[in-house]
């Protein structure tokens, strides 16, 4: 492991300061993702600055029934939350499928947001990568990509500097993506807000990045707006417990008089961002709540899929899990729920 | 680029010089030979390392010490008072919940962070309404909250029922 300075900060504005001052650093939460791959010689940081106890720990009520949650929520202790376990069940799930609890614990809310891919060529230093190493080429293309992406990746070949195939990891985030989150950043140039969906980004020509956050910039606090249907998260995976998703799906349905009136869908395990299925989104609203529609939907986002040679199984494995979840979603009445 | 810090551990106080690249992990068993904590992946993926920060379950290999500050740390060994062993451990030799007993440590470290967390009424993924009140530790729900703790030997037959005896003495469990 590199050698670094470990600092911390008296408050969020110092540490982003810090920051600005070493372009080699890295923000410090929970360190579950960033110190393993530390120790993997992947990141490299000469400067930690620890944010874990400077972003705040507390989850906050806003005006419109929603909910501010502080960068440095563990993630056990958000999928714990009342407010959070009662009012965005898909969250509490998706938390719960991810990880192990002991992970769950020291993991914080801005960490698992930016946790980086699990691609076995990026966490092998022996091998090309195009994310790790811009240029190297991409590994995982003709190589190991089981659980790779099956939307949105660049494909131009192994050598092409453009090439990646993977998946965004983070279970939380998918859940993030549905409920429509704004994620609070403060950086050099003072604060922003980024609703999520603009966070993650997919490959396009520069694999190196996984999000639009630039150098130095903290999140501070990710705000889920108020939900008003039923909602839950559904994870499909290689072992029942511990292990990253083949597939996931965050979803939220409003049915009344056995129509869609709204519905929220993003899949997770599909692409290098998490992925808000917009057009089955579309297809679905006004449509009678039934299999056939749930089937249709699905079946026009899991159009533009383009498997690789080895998770094909994803596209049937995606259409499945979507018509299921929202097959046990449709059977609930919101009016019911929501009284 | 080493740094002075002070790591409270089952009780004491250890002032020590360490490089900011040591975990928590390494400075237990390498620098204060405080052995009970295990190494078996070093990347969080099996659960050896367990130990408690503040009371709460941790994989020691992916905390770094310089960040553990004033938190008290309880390996396994430290679950024990003035020698008398904890009803996890007793629980654990009662049900031969181990062979090798390598990864028992962790095992016994993460028990006790999942009846803290079922007395607090957390949920797991398997359980069915994520909005109840109080969680009730059956045996799928020990299964799924222990699946962070690997045990190589295949112990887990075992390692259940000696994990539901504890929950059942502490009421987590009819
Ligand atoms: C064995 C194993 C299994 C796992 N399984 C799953 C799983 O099934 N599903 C899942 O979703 N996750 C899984 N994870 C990943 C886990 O959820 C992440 O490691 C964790 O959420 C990261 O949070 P952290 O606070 O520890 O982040 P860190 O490791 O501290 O940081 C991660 C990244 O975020 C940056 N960062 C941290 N905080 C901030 C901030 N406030 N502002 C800006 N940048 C910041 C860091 O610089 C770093 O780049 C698994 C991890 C392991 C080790
Ligand atoms: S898929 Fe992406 S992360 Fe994996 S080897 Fe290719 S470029 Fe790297
Ligand atoms: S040694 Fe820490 S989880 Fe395996
Ligand atoms: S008893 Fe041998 S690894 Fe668990």
């Amino acid at each position: 492991m590199r050698e670094f300075r470990y600092e911390r900060a008296a408050d969020p504005a110092a540490a982003v300061a810090l920051l600005a001052a070493a372009p080699d650093g890295a923000f410090l939460g929970g360190g579950t993702n960033l110190v393993d791959l530390m120790k993997l010689g992947v990141a490299t940081p000469d400067v930690l600055v620890d944010v874990r106890e400077l972003t705040s720990r507390e989850v906050a009520d806003l005006p419109d029934g929603g909910l501010r949650i502080g960068a440095g929520v563990p993630n056990a202790d958000l999928a714990a939350d009342r407010r959070v376990r009662e009012r965005f069940p898909v969250l509490a799930q998706a938390l719960l499928a991810g990880a192990s609890g002991q992970l769950r614990n020291r993991a914080t809310t801005g960490g698992n947001l930016l946790q980086r891919t699990r691609c076995g060529y990026f966490t092998d230093v022996t091998k090309p990568c195009n994310k790790r190493s811009p240029g190297s080429g991409c590994g995982a293309l003709e190589g190991v990509h089981r659980n790779h992406a099956i939307l949105g990746q660049t494909i131009a070949g192994s050598d092409d500097p453009a090439t990646c195939v993977t998946t965004h990891p983070s279970d939380m985030a998918v859940a993030m993506v549905a409920l429509d989150a704004v994620v609070r950043v403060l950086g050099p140039d003072g604060e922003r807000e980024i609703p999520i969906a603009e966070l993650h980004r997919l490959p396009g020509s520069d694999p190196s990045r996984d999000t639009t956050l630039r150098h130095g910039e903290l999140v501070t606090a990710i705000d889920v707006p108020a939900l008003g249907m039923p909602s839950r998260y559904r994870k499909v995976r290689d072992r029942a417990s511990f292990a990253f998703a083949l597939v996931s799906v965050a979803a939220a349905l409003d049915v009344r008089d056995g129509v869609v009136r709204d519905v929220r869908l993003a899949l997770g395990g599909v692409a290098h961002k998490p992925w808000r299925a917009s057009a089955a989104e579309y297809v679905l609203r006004g449509m009678p709540a039934t299999e056939a529609s749930f089937a249709a939907a699905v079946e026009s986002e899991l159009e533009a899929a383009t498997p690789l040679r080895d998770n094909a199984f994803k596209v049937p494995m995606a259409r499945n899990v979507v018509v299921r979840t929202l097959l046990d979603l449709a059977g609930r009445d919101t009016e019911r729920e929501l009284a | 680029m080493d740094s002075q810090i002070t790591l409270r551990v089952d009780g004491a106080a250890h002032p020590l010089a360490v490089d900011t690249r040591t975990t928590l992990l390494d400075a237990l068993r390498e620098r204060l030979r405080i052995t009970s904590p295990k190494k078996g992946c070093d990347h969080g993926q099996c659960g050896a390392c367990t130990v408690l920060l503040d009371g709460r379950r941790v994989n020691s290999c992916l905390v770094l010490a310089v960040t553990v500050g004033d938190a008290e740390v309880t390996t396994s060994d430290g679950l024990a008072v003035d020698d008398v062993p904890h009803a996890l451990h007793r629980s654990f030799v009662e049900h031969d919940a181990f062979q090798c007993g390598y990864c028992t440590p962790g095992q016994v470290c993460s028990a006790a962070g999942i009846l803290a967390e079922a007395r607090a009424g957390w949920p797991s993924a398997v359980t069915p309404d994520v909005a109840a009140d109080t969680v009730e530790l059956t045996d799928d729900e020990i299964r799924e909250r222990m699946s962070g703790n690997l045990c190589r030997c295949a112990a887990y037959a075992n390692i259940v029922p000696a994990v539901a005896d504890v929950a059942r003495a502490e009421g987590v469990r009819r």
